[in-house]
């Protein structure tokens, strides 16, 4: 008898309701969390997995000695690789390609390389406008890597003693 | 400025009339347009805010031309007529929706004789011009040859019948102590200061109605009838371009209409709550409206949507025996001449 009479009252003087309302009242002055995006942006860890670079050493050597170790361990099969004995009877790459379109960005390709040279960016904004430029060949990554190396360098340090 | 006086002059009768009843329509619709247009950036901004968002915000200062921003996309996309569908039916349901979202407010009262239309049966003609938008939504849900189409109309359909029903038995209740079915004479019923408002002897129809309304325009957390989670968007699926944009202006039209009938009937319209301070005026009339249309946008923001058979038994299991009970009591209040209201 009396639950029922409960019941009514609270259904018919609509206090749960008033309570639902008073949330979204209050939520209504809260500071807003809204990150402006092209203006502001999040920040981004040294971890992060964006598009890939291949790295040089400081004497501009490149580091990828085409073990194919990446090639083996690419989930998404999106890396080609061809190798050739150079003149100075070290093996290095002559064809080093990444179908962007194929990557998952999981980074083992990364994980798996014993030099450190196929790395992933912090690069996450950009775009294809024909093609095939999916496509990244060895030059590609390459120049990407030298244009970023002092932020892939401090990307890498900061990320060392986790490693 | 003679030979305007002359060229008015020499038109007929009824032109004249047609002119004169067009500008004085031009003056209550284009005021309208633009309040639907503000008020669908408020809701975006009012939900979003809720959500702590920012809402849109990169149009114009602050967002604040947003609105025209979606106008131009609505006028500027193209109408898409689904094959096997009645293309006559398909074009003629959303102007079936908005000619009568349009029509109602010829009777709406904004100030003391400051009406496009002072007709005697005003209520009656309000409810009955709200009840035949209902068939636009039907006629769209049939034309569009669409299963997700058919249940929007019918899950509509069945919710403004429902609906209606509780909402007319409010207005009685008005009515019984209005005694008269002119908006203006009601409001003036009302006069006196807040005490003699209608919502105090009619509070629980003030809520009945204020619910109903906002299942009659289909809103959440009644919007079954768009429910996009579950039938993407009800009756207005197969819409595209103008033909949407209309059913939207008159969903919202409708929403400002319901909002602006909640101040006539139960909050004294255009009376001040205390008319000794403060001077009655058409501005506490536009105030208490905008208070009922930010209610639907909180209502919007906060509840979840009712489960189809939640919303019938709502409707007809609680609402309308809530109503017809309150008539009774208030029977016996306008019998004995209680307080300042049933004199």
């Amino acid at each position: 008898m009396f639950a029922k009479i409960h019941y009514y009252l609270k259904s018919f003087l609509f206090l749960e309701l008033l309570k639902g309302m008073g949330v979204t009242g209050r939520y209504f002055f809260r500071k807003k969390f809204t990150v402006q995006y092209p203006e502001e942006k999040t920040p981004i860890s040294p971890r992060f997995r964006g598009l890939h670079a291949l790295r040089r050493y400081a004497n501009g050597e490149e580091r990828c000695i085409a073990c194919k170790l990446c090639e083996a361990v690419c989930p998404a099969l999106a890396i080609t690789i061809e190798s050739e004995q150079r003149a100075d009877g070290t093996r290095r790459t002559t064809r080093y390609d990444i179908d962007l379109f194929k990557c998952i960005y999981c980074g083992f390709c990364e994980e798996a390389c014993p030099v450190d040279s196929i790395v992933e960016t912090n690069i996450f904004e950009y775009h294809f406008e024909n093609r095939g430029e999916n496509i990244m060949t060895k030059e590609k990554l390459l120049e990407i890597g030298d244009r970023y190396e002092a932020q892939l360098a401090a990307d890498r340090s900061a990320d060392a003693p986790y490693r | 400025m003679d030979l305007a006086v002359d060229l008015w002059n020499w038109l007929h009768e009824y032109v004249q009339f047609t002119i004169y009843s067009g500008v004085k329509a031009l003056i209550i619709l284009l005021p309208l347009f633009i309040v639907v247009a503000y008020y669908t950036l408020a809701e975006r901004k009012v939900i979003g805010y809720m959500q702590v968002r920012k809402g849109p915000n990169r149009v114009g200062p602050k967002g604040l031309f947003q609105p025209f921003a979606d106008m131009f996309k609505l006028m500027f996309k193209e109408i898409i007529i689904p094959t096997n569908s009645n293309r006559y039916l398909f074009l003629i349901a959303p102007v079936i929706t908005f000619a009568p979202a349009m029509a109602a407010w010829a009777v709406i009262p904004f100030d003391d004789g400051l009406v496009f239309s002072n007709i005697n049966a005003g209520l009656l003609y309000i409810l009955a011009m709200t009840s035949v938008g209902v068939y636009g939504v039907i006629i769209a849900g049939w034309a569009s040859n669409s299963k997700y189409a058919l249940l929007g109309a019918m899950r509509s359909a069945a919710q403004i019948v429902a609906y209606e029903i509780a909402m007319g038995f409010a207005l009685v209740g008005v009515l019984m102590v209005g005694g008269s079915l002119n908006l203006g004479e009601i409001v003036n019923r009302q006069a006196g200061g807040i005490g003699h408002w209608f919502f105090i002897p009619l509070l629980p129809l003030f809520f009945v109605y204020l619910i109903s309304g906002v299942a009659e325009t289909n809103r959440a957390p009644f919007d079954v009838a768009e429910g996009e989670s579950e039938i993407v968007a009800g009756f207005h699926v197969e819409y595209s371009g103008m033909t949407f944009a209309v059913f939207f202006l008159a969903e919202y039209a409708n929403m400002i209409l319901i909002a602006m009938l909640c101040a006539l009937l139960f909050f004294g319209g255009w009376l001040s709550p205390a008319p000794g301070l403060l001077g009655d005026g058409i501005g506490w009339l536009f105030g208490k409206t905008a208070v009922f249309m930010l209610l639907f946008l909180w209502f919007r923001a906060t509840f979840p949507r009712y489960r189809y058979d939640q919303i019938m038994r709502l409707g007809w299991k609680v609402l309308l025996p809530v109503t017809i009970l309150w008539l009774a009591v208030e029977g016996v209040a306008v019998y004995f001449k209680v307080g300042p209201w049933f004199g």
